[in-house]
């Protein structure tokens, strides 16, 4: 290319990382198929890049047992192949498919080897937050100028409450960094992994009704980047559901025991945390009170 | 139901003006004239028959209601509409109260009732009208009897209660040296007028005159000569010449108890300071005024004189006397005895400090308990062994271990559906396929009909447009005040409904008698139409708010599907017992 023009960023300059879910134990139960859903997203994805001429995008595919990159819109490689193949589809995504493709082929495999069926059925959400904060943070660490970062969860699978803790750790790290995550739920159920999420992170967070409208509550909703925020009204949550997983069965629980010194959740009493060590229930005035009470006892025996 | 009338105990008694107050159970008269007595109760069983003047006639509007002891009870109503009511009323009741003869155990406890209880009951209903109505949709319809409805709101009852205690009266702050005689100027006679209360501070303030009353009078002395003399003891210390009172008690040794110090409150001041924890460094077996320091004490008189040691038992300071004068007022008047009987007084107080003499009595365990203390306190902290508190090493452990231990957890108890091999097999099949789709299909055209589109537009601006208007900037403002008043009041009204219901229901379990599992099948059956009407509540209400509606209704329908819950499991609990 003869020159690579100056960083000149605005406030509006966006870099959306899309955790897409592959989950096929979703994906067979749906009313959409995977194909319709892959085109509402790849258009999003399109107007996104097409909404300023920096901006930049990156898939990460969440799968059953594995996650991975699928695309980088910032890498050379995706730029110059405008040669059409007489299909409908932009040459700029075909690199994205065949490494879909592929990364559903390793996923495959992997969940051969897993010894473990009694999982849920979710996807790796922790995995694919924490590759995108990874990602995020080089994105920090390559200089002063760079684009806005958000991440946008597109997922249908249920939680996991066994990813409780790492998934709670991912939105942390988020809220340090101050990037929202945004999501969009296309399940049947509610996502109290997700709600926490947009909520703690200052993102939006919306269940379309409709998904075959799916591209209209992206573009409207989900395209406008963090300046604009400012100015648009964007849906707001009446409720958060706030409930969290046990650290001893890892189940959902809205009401529990949960130990002082190290914060962690249990569904039952236990005499011990099983995280930190420390010991329940014994406490130096109840020791005091029956050493007092031995001690007045044997004068008058 | 309630009704002004006219009592009368015969056919021309002028009459009583007042209101009936009629319930299934009872009725009950109260005249408009608090101070009148004559308030009547009727348990609606004891009725034997009822008699009234026809319409039309030129009597006036009179039920007359013959009892089974045989009085009879007349009520003058204001017109003929209100003596009909109150009659059919009464026919009801008694038709129900003959059909159910067995159901008269049950209503045995009403019959204990007092009348102000009673009319607690009706004037708490009539101040509180949210209050009447839920008495009205749930005794009235006999989910609940009386009983069980006011045995939740025994508070309301007390607090009524709590008013009539009396106050108790205190005790003047004048000190009895403040009593000053009246003198005519021309002899040297001075005359004291002494009024019971006085003579109540004098003995409360000096144990010893007292005593000295009980003793004396009247065996040796008249009343008048023992005042007499009381008072020649007091002005002999307001002179200054303590010889003079010497020489005086030592002719008159009944004049002498007066001068002597109070050998009684000496005694229970000794025993006070027995009580004191001999653990507190405190000097409190020195004497705590001083007196025994010279040039110590103030005479009551003001005077700084230096006194002769041999008359110093005379001598008495004024830091004593206000001292014990605080301690009488702050006890208060400890006996309620108002008679002018001076003897009935003195007595009265002797038995009164002799009962407080013995709760404060030091038992044998107490004076244990006191050496045990003592000996403790001796010990010298530097020489004792540190103390081992039972605190548990704190250990943050590595996180991995943490982690691997809980991965026994997950396999020994599976959760969730399981996934077989072969659908996860099949579902990855089909995911490639549709990946394949869309490689050779490319992007489908149009991407979204334009209807869905547009409908989506417009459910995604209304959702905004209607969260800001309910959320908006007003944070006192809430979403309750944007409902119709109607609904608004009926969501309130169900809410207090399922309060009151899934109370009484959680409080009748365990079943152990009949009568709470009819109890129970009652409120079971009241809780089915509260949750068919908040239903139908939610389907009346306007499309927009039904949301919001249905927000508000959740946590009552958690509440009552709980409620069956814990009944159906329970009924195939007991069922199974039976088996």
């Amino acid at each position: 290319m003869p020159a690579i023009a100056s960083k000149q960023y605005s406030d509006d300059v966006s870099l959306l990382v899309l955790l897409l879910d592959t989950n096929p134990l979703f994906w067979s139960t749906t009313s959409i198929t995977f194909s319709q859903f892959l085109s509402h997203v790849l258009a999003f994805l399109n107007a996104v890049l097409g909404l300023n001429q920096l901006n930049q995008v990156v898939v990460i595919a969440t799968g059953y047992s594995s996650c991975d990159y699928i695309y980088d819109s910032s890498l050379t490689s995706n730029h110059g192949n405008f040669e059409s193949n007489g299909t409908g589809m932009p040459a700029i995504f075909g690199s994205l498919l065949k490494k879909l493709e592929e990364f559903v082929t390793k996923d495959e495999e992997l969940s051969k080897e897993e010894v473990s069926e009694d999982r849920i059925p979710s996807c790796l959400l922790s995995g694919s937050l924490s590759m995108a904060l990874c990602y995020i943070q080089r994105v920090f660490r390559s200089g002063h100028l760079h684009p806005q970062p958000r991440i946008l969860c597109l997922q249908g699978s249920p939680d996991g409450p066994e990813q409780y803790v790492a998934v709670m750790n991912s939105i942390f790290s988020a809220q340090r960094l101050m990037v929202p995550i945004d999501s969009c739920y296309i399940g049947v159920q509610n996502s109290a992994f997700l709600q926490q999420a947009s909520y703690i992170t200052g993102g939006v967070h919306h269940t379309p009704k409709q998904l075959d409208g799916l591209f209209q509550y992206l573009t409207t909703i989900f395209a406008t980047d963090l300046h604009s925020r400012g100015f648009v009204q964007l849906p707001k949550p009446i409720g958060v559901d706030f409930r969290a997983s046990c650290f001893c069965h890892k189940k959902t629980i809205d009401m529990g025991y949960i130990c002082s010194v190290c914060l962690s959740i249990f569904c039952e009493h236990h005499k011990k945390c099983s995280t930190c060590g420390s010991v329940f229930g014994q406490s130096k005035l109840d020791d005091a009170s029956s050493a007092s009470d031995k001690k007045r006892k044997a004068p008058s025996t | 139901m309630e009704k002004r009338v006219k009592y009368k105990s015969f056919v021309k008694d002028p009459g009583t003006l007042g209101s009936l107050e009629l319930s299934e159970v009872m009725l009950l008269f109260v005249p408009n004239d608090p101070k009148s007595d004559l308030k009547l109760k009727v348990q609606t069983h004891n009725i034997k028959s009822q008699k009234y003047t026809k319409e039309g006639s030129n009597k006036p509007p009179w039920l007359n209601l013959t009892s089974k002891q045989g009085r009879s009870h007349i009520f003058e109503f204001e017109n003929y509409p209100d003596m009909h009511a109150c009659r059919d009323f009464i026919t009801k009741a008694l038709a129900k109260c003959e059909e159910e003869p067995n159901k008269l155990v049950v209503l045995t406890p009403a019959e204990q009732l007092s009348m102000a209880e009673f009319e607690l009951r009706f004037k708490l209903l009539r101040e509180n009208s949210e209050l009447q109505k839920l008495h009205k949709q749930f005794v009235e319809s006999k989910v609940l009897t009386e009983d069980e409805f006011w045995s939740t709101r025994k508070k309301l009852l007390g607090k009524d209660s709590i008013r009539k205690s009396k106050q108790q009266m205190g005790l003047k702050s004048m000190m009895v040296s403040g009593i000053k005689p009246s003198t005519d100027g021309r002899t040297n006679r001075v005359t004291f007028n002494l009024t019971s209360e006085i003579i109540f501070q004098i003995f409360a303030e000096k144990p010893a005159v007292r005593q000295a009353f009980i003793n004396y009078v009247p065996k040796k002395m008249t009343e008048k000569d023992f005042w007499t003399k009381y008072f020649r003891a007091e002005y002999l210390y307001s002179t200054k010449n303590t010889a003079v009172a010497a020489a005086e008690a030592a002719e008159d040794e009944e004049l002498a108890v007066f001068l002597k110090p109070d050998e009684i409150l000496a005694q229970e001041a000794r025993q006070k300071m027995r009580r004191v924890d001999p653990t507190l460094d405190m000097d409190a077996d020195e004497g705590d005024d001083y007196t025994h320091l010279m040039d110590h004490g103030i005479q009551r008189d003001g005077t700084n004189d230096i006194i002769e040691p041999q008359n110093d038992q005379l001598k008495r300071s004024l830091l004593q006397d206000l001292n014990r004068h605080a301690a009488v007022v702050l006890e208060g008047r400890c006996i309620n005895v108002q008679s002018e009987d001076t003897r009935i007084v003195a007595e009265a107080l002797t038995r009164a400090k002799q009962v407080s003499k013995a709760d404060g009595e030091i038992t044998k365990d107490a004076n244990q308990e006191r050496l045990e203390r003592m000996s403790r306190a001796t010990e010298m902290e530097d020489l004792q062994a540190p103390q081992n508190f039972p605190l548990a090493p704190l250990s943050i452990k590595d996180p991995r271990d943490y982690f691997e231990s809980q991965q026994g957890n997950i396999l020994s108890e599976p959760r969730g559906a399981k996934a077989s091999k072969r659908n996860v097999h099949e579902a990855y099949g089909l995911l490639k396929e549709s990946i394949l789709v869309i490689r050779m299909t490319g992007l489908s055209d149009p991407l979204i009909k334009p209807e869905v589109s547009f409908e989506v537009f417009s459910s995604l601006t209304r959702t905004i447009s209607t969260a800001k208007n309910i959320l908006g900037k007003n944070p006192q403002e809430s979403f309750l005040d944007r409902l119709p008043k109607s609904t608004k009041d009926e969501v309130i009204h169900h809410w207090t409904s399922i309060q009151e219901l899934v109370r009484h229901f959680w409080s009748s379990y365990p079943i152990t008698t009949t009568y709470l599992s009819t109890k129970v099948g009652k409120l079971k059956d009241a809780m089915s139409n509260t949750y068919s009407l908040l239903d139908a509540m939610k389907q009346s209400v306007q499309s927009d708010l039904r949301h919001q509606v249905s927000l508000l209704v959740r946590p009552m329908q958690q509440a009552l599907d709980a409620a069956f819950q814990h009944y159906e499991s329970d009924l195939q609990r007991r069922t199974a017992k039976i088996t």
